[in-house]
């Protein structure tokens, strides 16, 4: 191979080459596959979410450049951003668009792989750091619902983080820590901030990282039933086919977000004031919204817990069994195969139900 | 963890005058440095609560057109003693003492 100045491309590669393992990688990459089949399609949300983290990302940094984290100038500062800022209504409306449909895309990511039961041995760890990573997502965006700091974003923080305060023992010091004192003050936003921009986003890496890591290591799913008939199985290569394939997909995302953001601008509302009563129609963010309706439906108590911490008992049960679903369903039963997914389709409809009942409400 | 704040000392705090409020209307006033709510009742007379409901934490207000205390977080209802009596609040609000000094009225802890 040419290292003349001719060949600039060649050289620099012939350069990488000498030091880095550059050929194994480039084998790697050519004997790398996709399952081709009925459910192929929702292999992509994976990747569609790791974009819409990208674009929060890049929009997030952009935002800090005017934002102010602090009680008296947060709220004008995300005013200067939408008002006066060149094409800052844009990048926080698509932050804010993003981070919506990039948790919308992860509950898809994470109910496709539920019904084609891709947690079972060996994926039980990507099972796991998935709904770490899902659970870290809603922190990101709780964390950052309250930044504008208005009343709607105010409100949900103080019922959030009480919800919190709620868990018996270590509740009430997280409660603590995570307002800064008793109430949702001035104190919390510059907590909240931190939380948003410095540590979730580090964790978030890390798992991502984490989960990247076990796809890699483990390959993508292949459907069951070619275990019975192998002569169904067919692939596309990873490299270029299904690259080209999700980039495409990542251009119509990037191209839905934009619209959603020109056309259905982010809101500023009214300044937060604690000394102000919670304004009718409060709501949390959409993916809040079947907690908030599953508390509301709760009674003041039940035996001796009150109807909150019932709640959350029963959301937490909930969850828990939702990560113990690798070990509940091996694949040896057909009946527990069954029982877990019927579970599975009436907690897709529950949270529908309660999603709806709290926009209806 | 947060240092202690020292709670401010609230011995008394004046939290309307007649002349303000017609009877069956609210008003939220800052009780130190928490939201307190004071009611003057259809009769004429008035009531304060602590402005913060007990099941997650809302600022509540009152309900006029239903001579109610009510959260809108999760849609509870408190009557005019403070108590509990619909939705998924768990517990009354915390009373306060009303006192009137001529057209003042003045909002203590209760003793």
């Amino acid at each position: 191979m040419s290292t003349s100045p001719e060949n600039p491309d060649r050289a620099l590669l012939a350069w990488a080459k000498d030091r880095y393992p550059i050929g194994k990688f480039a084998e790697w990459a050519k004997h790398k596959t996709v399952p081709v089949g009925r459910g192929a399609f929702w292999y992509y949300f994976g990747g569609i979410s790791l974009f819409l983290f990208l674009i929060q990302v890049g929009t997030g940094i952009l935002l800090m450049f005017y934002y102010k984290g602090s009680a008296d100038t947060a709220f004008e500062s995300v005013r200067f951003i939408s008002a006066k800022v060149p094409f800052g209504w844009l990048i926080r409306s698509v932050h804010a668009w993003s981070a919506n449909l990039m948790i919308l895309s992860v509950f898809i990511h994470m109910f496709s792989v539920f019904f084609m039961r891709a947690y079972r041995k060996p994926r039980e760890l990507t099972w796991i750091s998935g709904l770490v990573l899902l659970a870290l997502l809603l922190g990101f965006g709780f964390s950052g619902y309250l930044l504008p700091w208005n009343e709607l974003a105010f409100f949900a923080t103080k019922v959030g983080t009480d919800i919190v305060g709620v868990i018996p023992v270590i509740g009430e010091p997280i409660m603590y820590v995570l307002r800064g004192g008793e109430d949702v003050t001035g104190s919390t936003l510059p907590r909240f901030f931190a939380l948003h921009v410095a540590f979730f986003p580090a964790l978030l890496t890390v798992f991502i990282a984490a989960h990247l890591f076990f796809i890699q290591m483990q390959g993508i799913h292949e459907p069951e039933a070619w275990e019975a008939h192998p002569e169904q199985r067919k692939t596309m290569p990873f490299f270029p086919h299904f690259f080209m394939r999700e980039l495409l997909l990542w251009l119509i995302t990037l191209n839905i977000v934009a619209v959603l953001a020109v056309f259905f601008p982010a809101e500023l509302g009214i300044e937060a004031d604690p000394f102000s009563s919670a304004p009718a129609g409060i709501k949390p963010e959409w993916y809040f919204l079947s907690t908030f309706e599953f508390l509301k439906y709760m009674p003041a108590h039940v035996g001796p817990l009150e109807g909150e911490e019932f709640g959350l008992l029963l959301i937490s049960l909930g969850f828990l069994l939702w990560c113990l679903v690798p070990w509940i369903d091996r694949g040896r039963s057909r009946r527990i195969t069954t029982i877990v997914m019927v579970t599975g389709v009436a907690i897709l409809v529950f949270l529908t139900i309660l999603t709806y009942l709290g926009f209806a409400a | 963890m947060p240092p202690p704040e020292q709670e401010a000392a609230v011995s008394a705090v004046k939290a309307a005058s007649l002349t303000e409020m017609a009877p069956n209307s609210g008003k939220i006033f800052k009780f130190g440095r928490k939201p307190a709510l004071i009611v003057r009742q259809p009769d004429g007379t008035f009531r304060a609560f602590l402005a913060k409901c007990t099941h997650l934490d809302c600022v509540v207000q009152y309900r006029e057109d239903k001579e109610r205390i009510w959260c809108a977080c999760h849609d509870g209802f408190y009557d005019l003693n403070g108590t509990n009596v619909s939705g998924p609040p768990p517990r009354p609000l915390d009373a306060l003492e009303v006192h009137m000094q001529g057209d003042d009225v003045y909002v203590t802890r209760k003793s």
